[in-house]
């Protein structure tokens, strides 16, 4: 199976979906734990150390996914087109805007959401806002 | 078995994130693009996601403890305030720049991307200075003659 990721794919981004939500679903309910990335990778960065074991295992997973996905699929081939001075840039504001929002896209925008929070209902809308106005700037402003 | 839990959603996730696309910045980049020929897979993968979630945190918030017998560690009603609004902006303009967010930086990372590797690398290192403004210079941890 191969994915045509440049056309509208609803089918395999709805089972794509549906997993995230069943992976979401075991570490809450097998864990009492939020998937929110951001937070668990943040987890271990904080001092002094605690509960960094399910969260080193979780990362494990995150990481080893493409391995497990590769010995039954083809794996496609993920298409960055940013420079290095652009990755730079974007991971800082993401690792310091994630920590102070308290969430990213799995954080609030799957699980928050999940949980009828209203903070993550604003938090969602903001970074969600901030990203569409960003690309409208990139490219169709001041690529023109 | 948490450590064996925790590994299995961590797999799971990856797989879900590979499959619906979110792992492809190109392809969250067609997403975030409204004013071009713009892909709503992306709303497909938040749906799907949901609907799942939806009834797992409906059980999970009603019960003392985890399936395994541990703590549960759910989050209570928090404040709505600059901090979540600012730093979620924040992100969300560094998402528009490169298309990648922290679990599919993650998941490139083991797909042999180096890009998703400098990118993680800064995300880890904008993280360690979000500890350091709000938790300050952690004693004895830098060398001392840095400071002389």
């Amino acid at each position: 199976m191969s994915i045509d990721w440049s056309a509208f794919t609803p089918w395999s981004s709805l089972a794509g979906g549906l997993l995230i939500g069943i992976a979401a679903a075991t570490l809450a309910l097998f864990n009492g734990r939020i998937a929110g990335i951001s937070g668990i990778i943040g987890g271990l960065l904080r001092l002094p150390k605690g509960d960094s074991g399910w969260r080193a295992a979780f990362v494990i997973g995150l990481i080893g996914a493409p391995l497990l996905y590769a010995l039954a699929f083809t794996l496609p081939r993920p298409e960055i087109n940013a420079g290095y001075g652009s990755l730079i840039l974007a991971g800082l504001m993401v690792g310091i805007g994630t920590r102070y929002g308290a969430g990213c896209t799995s954080g609030h925008g799957v699980c928050g959401l999940s949980r009828l929070s209203p903070r993550s209902a604003v938090a969602t809308l903001a970074f969600m806002g901030a990203g569409f106005v960003t690309v409208y700037l990139l490219r169709h402003l001041i690529a023109n | 078995m948490t450590l064996l839990t925790a590994l299995l959603s961590g797999l799971i996730f990856g797989l879900g994130l590979i499959l619906s696309g979110m792992v492809n910045p190109a392809k969250v980049m067609g997403f975030l693009d409204l004013a071009g020929a713009w892909d709503p897979s992306l709303a497909f993968v938040m749906g799907g996601a949901i609907l799942v979630g939806l009834v797992a945190f409906f059980i999970a918030y009603r019960r003392t403890l985890s399936f395994l017998g541990g703590n549960m560690h759910l989050p209570n009603a928090g404040a709505i305030d600059r901090r979540l609004v600012g730093g979620s902006l924040l992100f969300g303009a560094g998402w528009g720049i490169a298309g990648l967010c922290p679990g599919p930086a993650l998941v490139a990372i083991g797909m042999g991307e180096t890009k998703a590797l400098v990118f993680a690398g800064a995300m880890l290192a904008g993280m360690v200075i979000f500890e350091l403004l709000e938790h300050g210079m952690p004693a004895g941890k830098l060398p001392r003659a840095q400071w002389r």
